[in-house]
């Protein structure tokens, strides 16, 4: 597979105008996950480690595409996952009713452990 | 090479699912940027991951009789790997506290950079001596160093977010020379690997791109962190576009890409939510330094501090209450006592709202994130759009953390740093009440003269145990 470097630029530069088009307008709110969004999916890099990996020689190469694949899964794995529990707690929000904790609790109960709130008098 | 028949279909099919893959994370991208489609383009993205990496073990690479190699040691190794990293961050990734968000993301996208970066290097062990162009090796070098700088910047910014060191800029003697001797020592070092091919040299050249990312990040400190953990993240999309150039990958270059694009127009739209220039935020150790020195001269003044029980009566016995959350509360982790004392203040009829400032927290949007957390009803929360008109006729503005999203500097001091950035009007309220550790300026290291007026009322101590003692005083008032 061996593909032309102005073939490559092509696809290059037209990445960059959609990847600066796609995002236009944010809302502040969602910079954190879309920074988080982002970061997962540069993480698909494993994508490229597991190719490196596969045909490795010796120790020194078998090494680096190791640890290169770890990194790599660490990275596209945790990144999802992250961003994910970010817009969990997003989900909730757009509903305007004043929902009181008691129909959030459940929700919160299994976003993670500790969310629900120890007591505080209900209104 | 000879392919088969059999193999060109095989290789176009991969070649196809992967573009349909890269159209998956456009498509990811376009959802995260709206609340609506947020966390379906999230989901969208890791499917398509998902997608590319099984599709990925159809790759030649995989199964190719290459003398030496062993395939079923480095299929397993692989195996090994990918499941280690797996068992590592998903349990990281779910069990993070809210407020740990932002360093977790650093060090995903730190991974990402050290992973495309030996993607290269290795890349660059196969190249056949003394017969490549020279494009490629340049390729090699770009991945490395952005890579490495991506890596060792995203370390050192979770070391201050975690406050495994300090978390203020960093400056010392002869910074700048260092500076720019490592910047020249690079600079010479990439055009000897250009001219020789020479492993030894990129590997030097590794080291100094390591430490080229330690020395960028250390004088930024603070509030900056986050936007420059947004610019690494565009960084390492720029390493793994050029892995993708090595490797030839067309969907490591576009997905690389665009991160990288889309990574610094978000770090630009960051650093405009803050009021800052990105240059400002990212070269003015210095004259933050010299800012937080003339800062300190006026710390004799008086500020007037009130115990809990003072306080608690202002804020029972009042008809509206904005309550004003800052990074002091996402370190304390008080969202859920801020949002104990609102459902006190409420059970009396006191009319509360939470008045939110975009950057307020740690990142852009982390407040959101930790009252909705803490289940704060929605009608309560308030942009700060929405929330500045509503101060002039609030009785009491309790600043819980915050310290620069409300100075009035902002507003009145042109040449201050902060100026230009709009702050919450909390000068506007009747009162104000600030939770602050001590009289110690904000990130941005400058005074708030808000601190010293008359209506202002100081209660020092750690944000949760201060309304824990408010919420007690409350109800006994």
């Amino acid at each position: 597979m061996t593909v032309g470097i102005i073939e490559l630029l092509t696809i290059f530069a037209l990445a960059a105008f959609v990847g600066n088009e796609v995002i236009s307008k944010v809302p502040s709110v969602l910079h954190t996950p879309l920074m988080s969004g982002s970061n997962a999916i540069h993480g698909i890099v494993l994508v490229g480690t597991m190719v490196v990996l596969a045909d490795a020689h010796g120790p020194a190469e078998l090494i680096l595409g190791f640890l290169a694949v770890l990194l790599a899964s660490l990275n596209v794995v945790g990144g999802f996952v992250v961003t994910d529990r970010m817009l969990e707690m997003f989900k909730a929000k757009p509903d305007p009713r004043p929902a009181r904790s008691e129909a959030q609790a459940p929700d919160a109960g299994a976003a993670g452990g500790s969310a629900t709130t120890p007591g505080g008098p209900q209104p | 090479m000879s392919f088969s028949t059999v193999d060109f279909t095989l290789a176009d099919g991969r070649d196809l699912v992967y573009l349909l893959v890269a159209i998956g994370f456009i498509l990811a991208l376009k959802g995260l940027s709206s609340p609506r489609g947020a966390r379906r383009g999230n989901l969208i993205g890791a499917g398509a991951a998902l997608v590319a990496i099984a599709m990925t073990f159809t790759d030649p690479a995989m199964r190719d009789h290459v003398a030496g190699v062993s395939h079923g040691l480095n299929l397993a190794l692989m195996l090994i790997a990918m499941a280690l990293g797996a068992v590592i961050a998903v349990p990281a990734a779910r069990k993070v506290k809210m407020t740990a968000m932002p360093q977790m993301v650093a060090i995903f996208n730190g991974v990402g950079g050290g992973a495309a970066a030996l993607v290269s290097i290795t890349e660059f062990l196969k190249f056949p001596h003394g017969s490549v162009a020279v494009y490629k090796i340049f390729e090699v070098i770009f991945g490395v160093v952005v890579g490495c700088v991506s890596f060792s910047g995203s370390a050192i910014a979770f070391a201050k977010l975690q406050e495994l060191m300090t978390g203020r800029p960093v400056t010392y003697p002869g910074q700048q020379a260092i500076n720019a001797f490592v910047g020249a020592a690079i600079a010479a070092l990439v055009v000897a690997t250009l001219v020789t091919a020479s492993v030894p040299i990129l590997v030097v050249v590794l080291v100094l791109g390591l430490v080229l990312g330690v020395i960028f990040v250390l004088p930024i400190g603070g509030a900056d962190v986050p936007v420059l953990i947004s610019l690494l993240n565009s960084f390492t999309g720029l390493a793994v576009a050029a892995s993708g150039f090595t490797l030839g990958s067309n969907l490591l270059i576009v997905a690389g890409t665009l991160v990288g694009a889309s990574g610094i127009l978000l770090t630009r739209m960051m650093s405009k939510a803050m009021g800052r220039s990105l240059p400002n935020i990212l070269f003015s150790a210095f004259g933050s330094v010299i800012t937080a020195a003339s800062a300190t001269g006026g710390d004799d003044r008086p500020v007037k501090s009130g115990t809990p029980d003072d306080i608690g009566v202002l804020l029972a016995y009042a008809r509206k209450v904005a309550i004003v959350p800052g990074y002091g509360l996402a370190v304390a982790q008080a969202q859920h006592v801020a949002r104990e004392l609102a459902d006190t203040l409420a059970a009396r009829g006191v009319e509360v709202y939470y008045a939110i400032h975009p950057v307020a927290g740690r990142m852009p949007g982390h407040m959101n994130v930790l009252l909705a957390e803490a289940n704060v009803p929605y009608d309560q929360l308030k942009e700060m759009e929405q929330a500045n008109p509503e101060m002039p006729t609030t009785d009491v503005a309790l600043v819980v953390g915050a310290n620069d999203t409300v100075n009035p500097a902002a507003k009145t001091t042109p040449g201050s740093p902060i100026y230009g950035m709009p702050i919450v009007n909390v000068d506007q309220a009747g009162a104000v009440i600030f939770l602050k550790r001590s009289m110690r300026p904000g990130f941005a290291g400058i005074d708030n003269e808000l601190l010293y007026d008359p209506k202002t009322t100081m209660l020092f101590g750690d944000a949760k145990d201060s309304l824990q003692k408010l919420v007690a005083a409350v109800e006994s008032a």
